[in-house]
């Protein structure tokens, strides 16, 4: 798009409510994410926020409602309403905590949370199975200790990611530290949230309440992560804006910029695809902000705000042009960005067992199977909080990081683990790798199984891998029981979406550090054709493969699979 | 009493003096009969050309009855029936509708009246007990009375109502027609029995045969019906589900039943009753212990019968009556059930009883060489368990829903449920057929009008609201509802859920408060949520709502009352007396009914 062409504006905050989506106007008539959430959490009729306004305002407070989908048929034909219950997802710049936090989790969760907690693939804790009337004892209790749920969910920027692999850990404390300042900045500034569940008095002001977002926030989720080269274990080009560290000898200097990565799509409807962020230029560390803010800013106001199907940033470049994008970037933050540094990724996984940082500090990696974290790990974890006296970091690979301990402490945590996990190293290469959303029985979008499923689909992979002696390889293995792609499917060596139970998609050629989509080889299948497959492409590459050759480039290669050089083109 | 202070007394000192010497020689029938006959003489001569006989004015025979499952309201049509044929006029009141007032007025009266709870008087007849039995209740020096007392003889004060009634009419003056009749469960011959020596005795004494008798009923005829509790419709079932969630601390079910092709028809507030079998079980563990096989005969009525047939079909035999206790006491010889024979033993023997079922005393006081004739005798014939109706004809033809939570404990070690509850949960499935029949509850009815009504419940109480929203909303009926319902745990045990939830919805149901008990450790129940609604509570109540109550007879019901008195002398800002009246005369303008059990 050049600068004579007409912009078309028919979609996007410039024009009337009545002409825009129906979320548009719920936003705008909520007063600031209020709505009627105070009064549905006192309705004793119903387990669940009676009205649907309210529910989706929810989300923009952290708090998902959903229903026990395994009950939902019993419960109709008993009379019941569906077990209704919440999810509640702790907003955690970066993914760091520290033990006291930690033990208030675990002490929220056993009360509220039917003694579970989930590492989340955005480097944060979910409570599930939360009952209405646990949701301010919860919320409360979080504030205790300095955490929150804002913008968790909903039309705003969510979670900011950070890397936390301690290979990668020289700038960690600084771009951790940035996360951090970022998600203040960009998150939503209502007294709605303090109001609702802390109970606040509301205080009337003259200021705006929302002085950068305005009545109807962003059109959609607006993710924002940083990537600490060479580890890309959070998948920046998964982001709506991504950040890569660039660093030297003397120090953090600053940020490549990418722009307009997101996973989600739709099935059937091939105008919706998966699309890999773009590389858009440079920032230094003092514009940062001023940066995140100009790229929020873009999107808020062009973005599609009718179809909400559409409304991602990734549909706005790719409508507008990444050049005209850039350009209003630039005109937003008063001046150009700096040319792209050089950088290299190796891979988007996670290290494992114990590493050392050049300031002396030791790190554990610990393997957390789909990210849940049940009884005995809780009770586990518990025990070693209690000890630990660095900090608790959780990874985009949903497993966790006892990081910054003493070499004098190392002996402490390491008899903590051998009591506790004897087995915390016998997982595969595999299954480290692996990723799985939650699905069901909670999550309201699942089509089919995946946290409960993928375990089982991984035992009988590495036999697979085993008869072709590639138990030491390294690949990606990634399941979402639904195609919006939480556990970022379309990245993986081996992608796998939820179509109906027991069937899925079945992806292949992803990049193995985060670099590539992969291309849907196989639609809706079950285990005998998806394991069939596998089988027959694993035999190939442990065959036909070149040295360090990995299996997503492997498959493009050997023609098994056409290269998807862009998201547009994913469904082609 | 000296006449010429009587107002108007046309007579002489002279002849004042045979009169009062007269009296003073007369029994009060003397003196009634007396009356009549000077009040015939009186239309006699005045009209010279008829029989003096035929002048003679009956006297005024009223039959009274109070009841909660319709069994005496049965027995008194039967009454007024038997009545009439011998040419006699009787009046019908159910003690609930009689105007206590007229009491005084009365010259025969025959009652007919059932005991519930510690002694207690059918619910509906509480306020002619209270009067009766108060000092404002009239002298009857010329009143004729007869009691027909039924009860059930597990409990400790069996027959109590009627034995108060008969009692307190002596006390007050009147003079017993014949002695009281106690029944237990297996009524029907000792009241056809009495019935038949009533009907005869006053027919007897009638001064002429008159064309024919008519029944005055006061009260609502009960509807008709093909099938009845004497031969009850075998009904399949066609539901049959726990509607409690998973983990819940109970076992609630709902049933439902076809009534096709039975032309049974009940009304919102009926109940069903459900003509169960026992466990076979319990009939094989008893036979065992008895030492009986299931073949041995005996006779009954002229009938030659297998026990095992009897045991399992015609008798109750889990819970031991007093009866039993006496029978095995006497066989078995046993010291201890000697001991609690004794009159001043009523505690420990009430204990003994709640503790220990038949196969229990069988067990631990054996007997050798039962008899199955003497054992037969010595049990009280199997009753039909009655459950308030969870469906509205309107809403469900030809169905009759029933929630039912299975009674269930353990005693000795072993687990024991109830006979027809039991029956429903574990051994009953989709087309398994029972023995159904309707039991007409005229005490617990939608308003006839388009009244508010505020329906109280906890558990299975629930039922009969649920036929009631049904029905409304079948009919269309706008007005105000509010429903209050108590259970356990929210998620699991919110009976009817999502029925309520769409009648909020749709307006049928105006407001629903819920208590859940288990939920947190302060335990709540639906006389705290009443509490905190006082003032709409009240509002509501001097609007013109009906209350109804229906659920757990020992704490639901009295504490629902201390909240309804409490709410009002506090809205009202009254004392308690006058609060107490307030809620007392609800009851007597029948806008206060309970389903309690």
């Amino acid at each position: 798009m050049t600068e004579t062409t007409v912009l078309d504006r028919s979609r996007d905050l410039s024009q009337p409510l009545d002409r825009l989506g129906p979320d548009e106007s719920m936003k705008d008539r909520s007063d600031y994410l209020r709505g009627t959430i105070s009064e549905g959490l006192l309705d004793r009729i119903t387990g669940a926020v009676p009205d649907q306004d309210d529910v989706k305002l929810m989300k923009f407070h952290g708090i998902y409602q959903q229903d026990d989908r395994d009950l939902r048929d019993e419960r109709r034909r008993q009379k019941l309403e569906p077990a209704y219950q919440f999810m509640i997802r702790v907003r955690l710049p970066g993914g760091v905590c520290t033990p006291a936090q930690w033990l208030k989790l675990d002490e929220l969760a056993r009360a509220h949370g039917g003694e579970t907690l989930r590492i989340t693939t955005r480097q944060t804790f979910q409570f599930h199975w939360v009952l209405k009337d646990s949701l301010r004892p919860i919320i409360q209790g979080l504030h205790d200790t300095l955490l929150d749920t804002v913008a968790a969910c909903g039309d705003d920027s969510r979670g900011v990611m950070c890397t936390v692999d301690p290979q990668s850990s020289r700038f960690h404390a600084e771009v951790a530290a940035m996360a951090k300042r970022v998600s203040d900045h960009v998150i939503p500034k209502t007294r709605a949230y303090h109001e609702i569940w802390y109970g606040s008095e509301r205080v009337g002001g003259s200021e705006p309440e929302e002085p950068f977002y305005g009545r109807t926030y962003m059109p959609r989720k607006f993710k924002i992560g940083f990537a600490l080269p060479p580890s890309n274990d959070i998948d920046v080009y998964a982001q709506d804006l991504g950040f890569i560290a660039i660093g030297e000898e003397g120090g953090l200097e600053g940020f490549n910029v990418v722009i307009g990565g997101g996973m989600g799509r739709t099935d059937q409807a091939p105008e919706t695809y998966p699309r890999l962020a773009s590389l858009i230029g440079f920032v230094p560390v003092d514009r940062v902000i001023a940066c995140a803010e100009a790229v929020m800013a873009v999107q808020r106001d062009y973005g599609d705000r009718k179809d909400r199907q559409h409304a991602r940033f990734k549909y706005t470049i790719d409508d507008k042009g990444l050049d005209w994008i850039k350009a209003e970037i630039e005109r937003r933050m008063g001046g150009p960005l700096g040319e792209a540094r050089p950088f290299a990724f190796t891979s988007n996984g996670d290290s494992y067992g114990w590493n050392t940082t050049p300031d002396g500090r030791h790190h554990r990696t610990l393997i957390i199977e789909n990210g849940r974290l049940d009884l005995k790990l809780l009770d586990a974890l518990r025990d070693l909080a209690r000890v630990h006296r660095g900090a608790f970091r959780l990874t985009a690979n949903q497993n966790l990081i006892v990081a910054g301990v003493r070499t004098e402490d190392r002996p402490a945590i390491d008899a903590i683990l051998a009591e506790h996990f004897p087995d915390i190293d016998h997982f595969s290469i595999l299954r480290r790798n692996a990723i799985a959303c939650v699905a069901l029985p909670t999550c309201g979008l699942a089509m089919a199984e995946s946290e409960r499923y993928l375990p089982t689909l991984l035992d009988r992979i590495e036999a697979i891998l085993a008869e072709n002696g590639l138990s030491e390889e390294p690949i990606t293995v990634r399941m979402s029981g639904c195609p919006n792609g939480c556990s970022r499917p379309y990245i993986a060596e081996i992608g796998l979406t939820g179509r109906a139970p027991g069937k899925y998609n079945l992806y292949l050629g992803g990049g193995f550090h985060g670099e590539r989509l992969n291309r849907m080889i196989r639609e809706n299948v079950g285990e005998a054709v998806i394991l069939e497959i596998l089988a027959d492409t694993l035999g190939r590459y442990a065959r036909e493969r070149e040295p360090g050759e990995h299996f997503g480039d492997f498959t493009i290669r050997a023609g098994i699979v056409r290269e998807v050089t862009e998201g547009r083109l994913f469904n082609d | 009493m000296i006449a010429p202070e009587l107002p108007g007394n046309p007579l002489t000192l002279d002849q004042w003096r045979q009169v009062e010497g007269l009296t003073r020689s007369l029994d009060p029938m003397q003196v009634r009969w007396l009356s009549g006959y000077f009040a015939g003489l009186d239309a006699g001569l005045r009209q010279p050309q008829s029989q003096p006989a035929s002048l003679v004015a009956a006297r005024r025979l009223t039959i009274l009855y109070g009841t909660e499952t319709g069994n005496a309201a049965e027995l008194a049509r039967t009454l007024a029936t038997a009545l009439a044929d011998k040419g006699l006029t009787a009046t019908l009141y159910d003690m609930a509708d009689y105007k206590v007032r007229q009491l005084g007025q009365e010259q025969d009266v025959l009652i007919i009246v059932s005991t519930y709870g510690e002694g207690d008087p059918p619910q509906p007849a509480t306020g002619f007990f209270e009067f009766t039995e108060s000092r404002k209740a009239p002298k009857l020096a010329g009143t004729r009375f007869a009691v027909l007392a039924l009860g059930d003889s597990t409990y400790e004060y069996y027959c109590q109502a009627g034995k108060r009634l008969d009692q307190r009419l002596e006390e007050l003056g009147g003079q017993r027609l014949a002695d009281r009749v106690d029944c237990d469960v297996d009524y029907e011959d000792p009241a056809a029995a009495w019935t038949a020596a009533i009907s005869d005795q006053l027919a007897s004494e009638a001064p002429a045969v008159r064309p024919s008798g008519t029944v005055q009923h006061a009260a609502l005829a009960a509807p008709q019906s093909a099938y009845d509790k004497r031969n009850p419709f075998p009904a399949p079932i066609i539901e049959n589900i726990a509607i409690v969630g998973r983990g819940s601390s109970k076992e609630t079910r709902h049933i439902e039943f076809s009534l096709a092709g039975s032309g049974l028809v009940y009304e919102p507030g009926d109940a069903l009753g459900i003509a169960a079998s026992n466990d076979p079980t319990v009939v094989s563990d008893l036979l065992s212990a008895l030492d009986l096989a299931p073949e041995a005969t005996f006779e009954l009525k002229g009938q030659t019968s297998t026990i095992g047939e009897a045991l399992a079909h015609r008798f109750e035999i889990t819970a031991a009556t007093p009866r039993f206790l006496d029978y095995w006491a006497l066989l078995s010889e046993a010291a201890l059930l000697r001991q609690l024979q004794e009159e001043d033993r009523a505690g420990e023997r009430s204990v003994f009883l709640r503790t220990h079922h038949i196969v229990d005393i069988v067990r631990r006081f054996p007997v050798q060489n039962v008899m199955p004739q003497g054992f037969i005798s010595a049990l009280r014939p199997l009753q039909p368990r009655l459950y308030s109706l969870a469906s509205s004809l309107s809403a469900t033809p030809g169905e009759a829903h029933l929630t039912v939570a299975p009674v269930r404990y353990s005693l000795h070690g072993a687990p024991r449920s109830g006979v027809a509850s039991g029956l429903l949960a574990d051994r009953a499935e989709i087309d398994t057929v029972l023995p159904v029949y309707v039991q007409s509850n005229q005490h617990f009815r939608l308003p006839a009008t388009d009244a508010p009504i505020l329906m109280i419940g906890a558990g299975t109480g629930i039922a009969p609201y649920r036929a009631f929203l049904q029905e409304r909303e079948a009919r269309g009926i706008s007005a105000r509802s509010w429903l209050f319902f108590g259970e356990r745990n929210f998620r699991t045990d919110f009976l009817y859920q999502t029925e309520w939830q769409s009648w909020l919805k749709d307006g049928t149901l105006t407001r629903m408060d819920v208590a859940f008990s288990r939920d947190r450790a302060d335990k709540i129940y639906v006389q705290h949520r009443m509490k905190e609604q006082a003032r709409d509570i009240f509002a509501w109540l001097e609007e013109g709502a009906h209350v109804y109550v229906c659920g757990d007879a020992a704490n639901l019901a009295p504490d629902v009352h201390e909240a309804l008195i409490d709410i009002v002398a506090h809205e009202a800002r009254t004392g308690r007396e006058a609060a107490e009246d307030y809620v007392r005369s609800l009851q007597a303008d029948h806008r206060y009914q309970r389903d309690v059990y």
